[in-house]
């Protein structure tokens, strides 16, 4: 059996390990060059490479991955910096691309694990050089030992905002301000389930507690209205908190993110059907528990299947590897299938206590000014989606987000929708009165990123 | 946008060039650390005339960070190494 396992983060590595471990050498690909994933990225060999330094309280779980990974890459087809561009499901084909060149990898069954990215809302002076993702501003702390400027400000909400602002602080960087648009209010009802998360909680409420207790400046419940800048990028952010007045902190980089959305193209291209998860707010693909998809011989594990977090995807891929093994005939250890579907349920109500903690905003994104940037890869600005959903939209106002994509351009630029699509749909939605979810989702293409085109060969030159 | 040196901010340098003025650089850094640590202030422009651009999603994702490297065309700047000897123009 020809096995493909796409992504080398935490549920690649643990589904890669039950698969060799069941006999199996797997095809395994991913974008980096090395295997850990976003949440684990690796610096480059260059850097340092101090897991306690670079993981904080992650660092036993990140250095367990990584040694998994080690021993894994050589007992595996281990294709890195590899993007798999496409993938056809009744084919059983992906579509790769390493180094400029193209080709085939063709399978019995695949499972994918591709991840997730930063969830964003736009704000008013957003493009301009000095704001990143929240993901982005850890991964160029952890990675490359930077900071994203000298005076950081944060906005947003979820677990990461706090962690990221900890590890900047900690790092050395000045952060002026930890911005959180979820009232405290919403964060203190969700409390009580939240204790479930135990350790994880726990956590959480250090990075707070160690914020305010070294005197950072942190708003609840706050209204981001622009991000000033000049000739050299940002210069400022402006608020208003939750009683209503504004605020304007000097600053030269923020950081900003509302939680993770799935990284689910692959998934989409397989022809694997979504819904619509009403508490994350995201459109996942559809599976079931231990991972398994509607489309035969395709699985799903990790943040691409629906966000569920670093520890979630390791068990998560470990159980979807057994799923495809259980589904061709081999037997496999059952009492290791109930340890990891008893782990994946209780996490699951911790996960769902999170998501309430956390709502995100949509009422943030739909409010975005008409004059403020959308869609950054095409320049367009909220009010050019706006005015497709119109009734005097000349070819009639967009019903739905592919048809608002066609009229306004919205979601088809290079990054295909992934920056500005969660964002888009809101503002459509709330144009057309409609529910998000009745609005349906920007559609995959492939390839799923941008590739070269190949010129052809010149034509052989005549010899005289 | 300038990038801040927080941590192993002391390994050896390699030297590239963007638009032909030199650029200092560290082993390890990738073409947007290199720049935007270095001085750059931003990697492109917007083709829509809405000013400049220095990446956002440092993931490979958003594709706002294209640069154009002698030799190896069009690359996400955050996804790709610095080399000695690179010779960078904004994308």
């Amino acid at each position: 059996m020809r096995v493909a396992v796409v992504g080398a983060g935490p549920a690649g590595v643990r589904a890669v390990e039950v698969l060799v471990a069941a006999g199996h050498r797997p095809v395994w690909i991913d974008e980096a060059p090395e295997g850990g994933g976003r949440i684990y990225q690796r610096p480059p060999a260059p850097l340092q490479r101090d897991a306690k330094t670079l993981y904080g309280f992650e660092a036993k779980r990140a250095t367990a991955l990584h040694a998994a990974f080690d021993a894994l890459k050589t007992r595996a087809d281990w294709r890195p910096e590899t993007l798999a561009w496409h993938i056809r499901a009744g084919a059983k084909r992906l579509h790769t691309l390493h180094r400029g060149a193209q080709g085939v990898v063709d399978y019995d069954a695949a499972l994918l694990c591709t991840g997730a990215m930063d969830r964003v809302i736009p704000v008013p002076g957003w493009t301009q050089p000095g704001v990143t993702t929240l993901g982005g501003a850890q991964i160029a702390l952890k990675a490359q030992g930077c900071g994203i400027g000298r005076r950081v400000a944060f906005l947003g909400s979820g677990p990461l905002l706090w962690l990221i602002a900890y590890q900047y602080a900690k790092a050395g960087a000045e952060v002026v301000a930890v911005l959180d648009t979820t009232p405290f209010a919403t964060k203190a009802a969700a409390a009580p389930r939240l204790l479930r998360g135990g350790a994880t909680f726990a956590k959480g409420l250090f990075y707070v507690g160690w914020l305010r207790a070294h005197r950072v400046r942190v708003a609840e419940g706050v209204t981001p209205l622009a991000i000033e800048g000049g000739a050299e990028g940002v210069t400022g952010l402006r608020w208003r908190d939750a009683a209503g007045r504004e605020h304007e902190v000097a600053c030269d980089a923020v950081g900003m993110g509302w939680g993770l959305k799935p990284e689910a193209q692959l998934a989409d291209l397989a022809g694997i059907p979504f819904r619509f998860d009403a508490l994350q707010h995201n459109w996942v693909p559809q599976r079931d528990a231990a991972g398994r998809t509607p489309i035969a011989g395709h699985y799903l594990a990790g943040d691409g299947a629906g966000i569920g977090g670093a520890e979630v995807a390791e068990l998560a891929g470990a159980r979807a590897a057994l799923a495809l093994l259980q589904d061709a005939g081999q037997a496999v250890d059952a009492t290791t299938v109930a340890r990891l579907d008893a782990a994946l349920a209780q996490q699951q109500r911790f996960r769902a206590a999170l998501d309430r903690a956390f709502p995100f905003p949509a009422h943030l994104a739909a409010a975005l000014p008409d004059d403020a940037i959308l869609c950054r890869c095409e320049g367009l600005r909220a009010g050019e989606l706006r005015a497709a959903a119109r009734a005097d939209n000349a070819a009639g106002p967009a019903p739905e987000m592919n048809r608002a994509k066609a009229f306004s351009r919205t979601g088809m630029g290079r990054c295909q929708g992934r920056v500005c699509g969660a964002a888009a749909a809101e503002i459509l939605a709330a144009e057309l009165g409609q529910p998000v979810k009745a609005i349906g989702r920007l559609r995959g293409q492939p390839p799923v990123k941008p590739m070269p085109i190949p010129a052809p060969r010149p034509a052989r030159e005549a010899v005289s | 946008m300038r990038l801040h040196r927080l941590r192993d901010a002391d390994r050896p340098r390699i030297a590239l060039t963007l638009e032909g003025q030199a650029i200092e650089a560290q082993q390890g850094d990738t073409l947007l650390t290199a720049l935007l640590a270095g001085g750059a202030g931003h990697l492109r422009r917007s083709e829509f005339g809405d000013g400049a651009r220095a990446g956002f999603c440092l993931m490979g994702a958003c594709q706002d960070c294209w640069v154009a490297v002698e030799g190896l065309g069009r690359v996400r700047a955050c996804a790709t190494l610095a080399e000695p000897g690179m010779a960078v123009r904004r994308g």
